[in-house]
């Protein structure tokens, strides 16, 4: 059969295939070196190609052609943010890497955090397919970050989700928002993980390319760490899970075409990978059975770039050789090439490096469980990385070339011209209400798309399962006991707001920084590492390419005031539509621990006998460029976003830790996007009980709206009054008492301003997403 | 005497865990249960928790029902051994024909996870005889549920059946989350001993991390009725 013979109608990929075809080994590379080749269709540039070529010493075959290609595309080689990410490395000082076990490089992050344990965390971006197919790209998205906090040997404890759309009441919103949360939910809440939090925003720059985000917590004692590395000659590889199949081929290439090698138009399956989420539940409880029973040496998961990507990073970090057939790899389509199974990136799969005699008891665990299992190779001392498929050697390559050393870009950044006029535009101008208008423009605010309570998504999602939640959505931080036979506890959340970012992309990230490290200080945990998902159009547009140099260094030196390292990360470049970028969004994730999760603070008071106090914690500034009023009420971004105070931040995380074990504080929640007001709203639509308070002189409506960073609304027992005010002394910690709790006045009471009643404000909050999704 | 109370694993089941603890909670000792081994390990009752067993692919519950495990279960439970399915299983018990009717997709069509209120509506089973002494019958009990294909539909000679020999045990509150006909939230059999819920009483067992304590209502009723037994 001839290439021409091929159609295009194969989807199932059980016909006609390329088997039929004699297929491009070493010897034929070698031996037909002017053979021309699609590697511009494939993503690559002239240099790249004729690197690629004199590594080899001749030109690639179709299956190196396709490995190289893939490893060295933006999404897996890092090529254009790789020089700036250094910064993270050059600006974390030993005594901030002192509880870190794995940091930027592997899988995830990993930390110590007390009595033995560790943690792992990361977010990682499945953007453009959550864009083309809403449901499976935010399925596999989920699906992925899981399997990457399972290589490092860590059992997933929870998720989190950081989603991000074009305007509410947008045509296309309807159909992606529903799809991304119902495949989150769907995938997500078969895995037996629970879902403890996250962001949604909408703009109108996300409206053709969405972010969804997902992050993943994994608990492991410290002893029990892996690593993604083929040590020890001999050693056996053994692919593990699901069958690979012609889904998700050429997915992580921004530019692949539809087709390998010129091997005609055979039609591949959507390049959105299809999950299975019960597969991967399965091979989340038979890996860490290998794991418990001693028997891995090394392990990778199945991402992007699938086996191209696990076989040359497991080589090159192991002793440098690897031999791999094909043939052994279970297929879902016959005549698959070994271009296509090694770019497949159907899910569910894992590569374990496992010493010979361990195979059989490893192979009984996988049977134990129906994981399909198969050795497909083994570790040499050759430092190359050999794939035969058929009987023909294919590939035959040093394997860092490809896992490591790829092009390193210096794209050219420049400040845009257009910053200036941004910076200069500021909300000054813009009309204030007046007094009497302010109880309107409270609801007004709650109800906008932004603000408005999230449980329309977040009840898709199980919180519960595994008895170990403590705290979840709509809490500031998201928060997990480590196992049952322990108090310790992990918080984390996760925090953007990207108009800020795009106001000063530096300070942006730095506000972004402190909103998650607050969040997870008002839990009463105390912030201990960071992670991120950094999200940017083009890295060929200069102005793109300064906002994201900014958004590093200013993370970076962010995290070096407050001391707790960056531990690892995810860059998502080309989120654009046509030539307009999305808003920077730079997503930054802050883990923290508690020793006692009991002492938690969560939203809600008013719920004991106790007579309480509320209390505003830091200061307040008039800052309302870039804020939700601003955009709300006038469609306004323009300015400088508020103040970044990384000192008060630090403050601020004492005095809450110490309140939370001495039990000084029954509630409390951060104020951000909107806010004293929506601070106001939520907690009193969260407890069910009213408030009365006074507001600070001397402007109500800056007191109400301005969002000034490194504050809290606590609630504290009128019993404890004067050992609160002595902890704030003891700190410098600025506070203002503003009123008291009110249990039996269901109403949120503002002296001179405005008395709107608690089933207002949950009916303006809480009736938003319904409204506009069902 | 020790109590043992067996947890049935399918490969899919994520509440298993859950299960486990709140029978350790009340003092029982929690026994895991395979679902490839007939064995049921001498135990004394048996939980069926939540999950999607074997993936649900099918019809949610209906490979289960075929486990070998299931086989042995439901011997044993035609023989009097309490069986509570949670969620998943209370699928399971529909599917393996143990209670009648079938949980099909939510109204609404989508995953619910919230705490639900629900009344009890029978309280002389051995699941359910702490809230005839805890509570005022009227008293609802608040209680998580999670599920996309909970709505509980039978035929309506079926339904009157039910209602006709008391053996709707639990009704939703305040709101019915998915559509289930006569908002039935849990069933029984008519003894009583095979019951059948959406809702999660596990996830109730502790103030820390579910809404309350009211789920532990259904474990210490069949320690009481287990403890009654031996002594």
């Amino acid at each position: 059969m001839t290439s021409t013979g091929m159609t295009s109608t194969d989807v199932t990929g059980s016909g006609l295939a390329s088997s039929d075809i004699a297929q491009d080994t070493v010897i034929l590379a070698a031996a037909s070196p002017d053979k021309p080749q699609p590697y511009a269709e494939l993503g690559l540039q002239d240099n790249e190609y004729a690197r690629i070529r004199s590594i080899l010493g001749r030109r690639p075959t179709e299956a190196e052609l396709a490995m190289y290609s893939v490893m060295w595309s933006e999404h897996c080689s890092y090529k254009s943010s790789k020089v700036h990410l250094a910064y993270f490395g050059e600006t974390t000082t030993d005594a901030m890497r002192e509880k870190m076990l794995a940091g930027i490089g592997e899988n995830a992050g990993v930390v110590e955090i007390g009595d033995g344990w560790a943690a792992t965390f990361k977010i990682e971006s499945h953007n453009h397919p959550s864009y083309v197919e809403p449901y499976q790209g935010a399925a596999t998205g989920v699906g992925g970050i899981v399997r990457d906090i399972l290589a490092m040997g860590a059992r997933p404890v929870a998720v989190t989700d950081q989603l991000r759309f074009g305007p509410a009441d947008a045509g296309d919103t309807a159909r992606v928002l529903p799809g991304v949360v119902a495949g989150i939910s769907g995938y997500g809440n078969s895995l037996g993980l629970a879902n403890i939090g996250g962001e949604t925003y909408f703009d109108a720059s996300y409206a053709g390319n969405p972010l969804v985000n997902a992050g993943c917590i994994g608990v492991l004692r410290a002893s029990d760490m892996y690593t993604a590395h083929a040590s020890g000659t001999g050693n056996k590889i053994i692919l593990y899970g699901s069958r690979t199949g012609l889904d998700g081929i050429g997915g992580v290439s921004v530019l692949a075409s539809a087709t390998f090698g010129g091997s005609g138009a055979r039609a591949k399956l959507p390049s959105v990978q299809v999950g299975d989420p019960f597969a991967e539940k399965v091979l989340i409880e038979c890996t860490l059975e290998v794991f418990r029973a001693g028997l891995v040496v090394g392990i990778q998961d199945l991402g992007g770039a699938g086996l191209s990507c696990a076989t040359s990073e497991l080589a090159s970090a192991g002793d440098g050789g690897m031999a791999v057939d094909l043939d052994a790899v279970p297929l879902r389509a016959s005549g698959m090439s070994a271009a296509e199974i090694l770019s497949s990136e159907s899910q569910e799969r894992m590569c374990a490096v496992v010493t010979p005699d361990k195979v059989d008891a490893f192979l009984a665990v996988c049977a134990k469980w129906d994981v399909p299992a198969v050795v497909i190779g083994e570790v040499t001392d050759t430092g190359r990385l050999v794939i035969s498929h058929r009987g023909e050697v294919v590939v035959d390559v040093p394997p860092r070339t490809v896992a490591h050393d790829g092009p390193v870009y210096r794209r050219p950044y420049r400040r845009p011209d257009s910053q200036d006029a941004l910076q200069a535009n500021t909300s000054a101008n813009l009309a204030r209400p007046a007094t009497e208008e302010l109880g309107g423009l409270i609801l007004r605010l709650a109800a906008s798309e932004n603000l408005c309570a999230k449980g329309w998504i977040t009840d898709q999602y199980d919180r519960y399962v595994r008895g170990n939640t403590v705290l979840a959505q709509p809490s500031d931080a998201g928060m997990v006991r480590v196992d049952d036979e322990t108090s310790l506890g992990l918080a984390m959340a996760s925090d953007c707001n990207a108009r800020f970012a795009a106001l000063d992309p530096y300070r942006g990230t730095q506000l972004a920084l402190a909103e998650a490290y607050r969040n997870v200080a008002t839990s009463g945990a105390t912030p201990l590492a960071v992670t991120n998902c950094l999200n940017f159009g083009s890295p060929e547009d200069p102005g793109v390419m300064w906002q994201f140099r900014e958004a590093v260094h200013g993370l970076a030196d962010g995290c070096v005031e407050l001391g707790i390292p960056v531990t690892g990360g995810n860059v998502s470049f080309y989120n654009q539509t046509g030539a307009e970028a999305i808003l920077p969004t730079p997503v930054v994730g802050v883990l923290g621990v508690i020793d006692d999760v009991a002492r938690r603070i969560g939203p809600r008071f008013g719920q004991g006998r106790t007579p309480e106090m509320l209390f505003l914690l830091g200061e307040t500034r008039d800052e309302l460029d870039g804020s939700e009023w601003a955009r709300v009420v006038h469609g306004h971004l323009g300015g400088t976003p508020p103040r970044v105070g990384l000192a008060a931040e630090q403050r601020l995380a004492g005095v809450m830790a110490q309140a939370a074990k001495a039990g000084l504080v029954t509630a409390a929640h951060d104020l951000s996007e909107g806010g004293l007001a929506q601070a106001l709203v939520e907690m009193c639509v969260l407890s069910d009980c009213g408030a009365a308070i006074t507001l600070p002189p001397p402007d109500p409506f800056v007191a109400l709206f301005s969002e000034t960073t490194a504050r809290i609304l606590v609630a504290v027992p009128t019993s404890r009054i004067g050992e609160f005010a002595q902890l704030c002394d003891e700190h410098g910690q600025p506070s203002s008492a503003l009123g008291t709790v009110t249990p039996t006045r269901p109403r949120l009471e503002i002296s001179g301003v405005t008395d709107i009643s608690l089933a207002e404000m949950r009916d303006a909050w809480s009736g938003t997403l319904p409204a506009l999704f069902g | 005497m020790t109590v043992r109370i067996g947890v049935i694993t399918f490969p899919g089941s994520l509440d298993d865990v859950d299960a486990l603890r709140a029978a350790k909670v009340v003092g029982a000792e929690p026994v895991s249960l395979w679902h490839a081994d007939a064995d049921l390990r001498g135990v004394d009752a048996v939980i069926i928790p939540g999950g999607f067993s074997y993936g649900d692919y099918l019809r949610a519950g209906a490979i289960a029902a075929q486990a070998p495990v299931m086989r042995s279960v439901i011997d044993a439970a035609r023989g009097g051994l309490p069986v509570l399915g949670i969620c998943n299983g209370f699928q399971v018990l529909c599917e393996a024909s143990l209670l009648p009717g079938a949980l099909v997709r939510n109204a609404g069509l989508r995953f619910r996870c919230i705490d639900q209120q629900l009344t009890v509506e029978r309280t002389s089973t051995v699941w359910t005889s702490r809230y005839r002494n805890e509570y005022d019958e009227v008293r609802p009990i608040l209680i998580p549920l999670k599920h996309a294909e909970g709505r509980y539909v039978a035929t309506e000679l079926d339904l009157d059946a039910l209602e006709a020999e008391d053996r709707v045990l639990f009704r939703y509150h305040g709101g019915n989350p998915n559509g289930s006909l006569r908002d039935i939230a849990g069933i029984c059999s008519a003894d009583g001993r095979i019951a059948g819920l959406m809702p999660h009483p596990e996830h109730a067992i502790d103030a820390l991390t579910g809404p309350g304590t009211d789920g532990l209502g259904m474990f210490s009723s069949l320690m009481d009725s287990l403890i009654g037994i031996a002594s």
